[in-house]
């Protein structure tokens, strides 16, 4: 029995010229929420997309939940909220998810359920197009919980939030993992790392640190998640 | 591809372009505005101008409206990430495609229902063939545009640029189809072009319409409007990838 839900061996990517991920070795258990995080332009919606299988990719193999990242029968099984608000900005919420949903043959009963999740219920029959961001990019998330999803894909899902509406989306995603399905939430925020129950520390395309909030803080010998990720960088330079 | 993801897609499509008012607007009334500019221009002029280009424009509007709309909605698709979400999903390139086909099909009829009843029933133009194959005409046009606008809005990265194929791949088209001169009378060279070209065909079903010849002529040439639609569509299909750099 494998528990790890995703998978990659020497995973390298180049965009436009450039490599963006050197080689990465990642494992990412069932049950549980995984924190990616690192700046900005480290890569991580980049390891995203190759997760999703919607990333062309040079060298290396992504495997999830025992299959070949992309391949048609994952497609049903993986929720992905990309960095975008990618839901219809001219339609309302409750229309995005109607259409979401025929698509991926689940019954209109769960749209209601969804909604309340991201908690969007009063704002269910309005325009996406004039909701704020925060309430767009809910919109866009709850399209991923339309069909319980076994591996939840969240590329910078709370940005911009109210902190209670942050704290209670924590808590969603760590229902979600309860229930057995593989979290992977990225943020460029390092406080929302104790949030997690395991992190992936990524930098220029490397993953630099691999573990609990509690391990990578001990290993550093520092108590918050930021001054460990400092002073990884520092002792070993890029070449983690 | 699967019935249910497909009619999904063009019931989603219709209902963006419900909401749109202005747009929904300007695509039912801008032809028959058009057309009854031309009637206007050529009114009291001797001969029967408008009998002859008429019906050339009630096959060119659809096409170039279509156009434009298809290649600007789905290089929105592309850019606003809503594309990479569905074929992360279990969504067939051809249900996305034919879905869009679909809808904009459904809104080229009622577009041209209202022309060709404007321009025949008002305006008094001249038809000897049958005024329903008109329609029928006008709609594999109208799909013919969307499909092109399907296939160009792979290369394109702005709606600006998206816009720019028009006079590149629409403009030809409607120099050489015989409206302007004859396709038979063209240079060498012009003439084997515009027998290579959709809207040549769409030209001459119209005319065969006009002119009261044989009906068989006339879906001789909506086939191979329609076969120039099935490839825009596969050509569009193939540049519909999953997995992008």
């Amino acid at each position: 029995m494998m528990n790890n839900a995703i998978e990659t061996r020497d995973l390298v990517v180049v965009r436009s010229g450039r490599e963006v991920l050197h080689g990465l070795d990642l494992n990412i258990p069932s049950g549980s929420v995984t924190g990616l995080l690192g700046p900005s332009g480290c890569g991580k919606s980049t390891l995203m997309r190759s997760i999703v299988g919607v990333q062309k990719l040079a060298s290396g193999t992504v495997t999830v939940l025992g299959q070949t990242a992309g391949c048609r029968p994952l497609r049903d099984r993986i929720g992905y909220v990309t960095q975008e608000v990618s839901v219809y900005d001219d339609l309302t919420v409750a229309e995005n998810l109607a259409f979401f949903a025929k698509v991926l043959d689940v019954p209109k009963s769960v749209i209601d359920k969804a909604v309340q999740r991201v908690d969007l219920t009063s704002h269910r029959d309005q325009v996406v197009g004039n909701l704020s961001g925060g309430q767009r990019s809910r919109a866009s998330l709850a399209v991923a919980l339309l069909k319980d999803p076994e591996v939840l894909v969240l590329d910078e899902p709370t940005v911009g939030l109210d902190p209670v509406l942050r704290r209670d989306l924590w808590q969603l995603f760590h229902e979600i993992a309860d229930a057995g399905a593989a979290v992977l939430v990225s943020s460029h925020v390092m406080d929302e790392a104790e949030r997690c129950d395991r992190l992936l520390l990524m930098r220029e395309g490397r993953i630099i640190a691999d573990g609990t909030p509690r391990d990578i803080k001990e290993k550093a010998g520092v108590d918050d998640v930021e001054d460990a990720f400092l002073q990884l960088v520092e002792s070993n330079g890029v070449d983690a | 591809m699967n019935p249910r993801i497909t009619l999904a897609v063009a019931a989603r499509v219709l209902t963006q372009l419900r909401r749109d008012r202005r747009t929904l607007a300007m695509l039912m009334l801008l032809p028959c505005i058009l057309i009854t500019l031309l009637w206007w221009m050529f009114n009291d002029m001797p001969g029967q101008t408008f009998d002859k280009l008429g019906p050339g424009l009630l096959a060119m509007f659809p096409f170039i409206i279509m156009f434009l709309v298809t290649s600007v909605t789905t290089l929105r698709e592309r850019s606003s990430g809503t594309l990479e979400r569905l074929l992360a999903m279990p969504m067939g390139k051809g249900d996305f495609l034919f879905g869009y086909a679909l809808a904009f099909g459904l809104l080229a009829a009622l577009q041209s229902v209202l022309a060709v009843t404007l321009a025949v029933g008002v305006l008094g133009l001249e038809v000897d063939g049958p005024v329903w194959l008109l329609t029928i005409v006008a709609v594999t046009d109208a799909v013919l545009g969307s499909a092109l606008g399907l296939f160009v809005s792979a290369f394109a990265q702005t709606e600006f640029q998206a816009v720019q194929f028009m006079p590149a791949i629409v403009i030809p088209q409607i120099l050489l189809c015989g409206l302007f001169v004859p396709r038979l009378i063209l240079p060498d060279g012009l003439r084997q072009i515009s027998d290579v070209l959709p809207l040549s065909y769409a030209m001459d079903a119209m005319k065969a319409l006009v002119d009261g010849s044989d009906t068989g002529e006339v879906w001789q040439d909506v086939a191979v409007v329609a076969c120039f639609a099935i490839a825009g569509l596969a050509l569009g299909a193939v540049t519909l990838r999953r997995r992008t750099a």
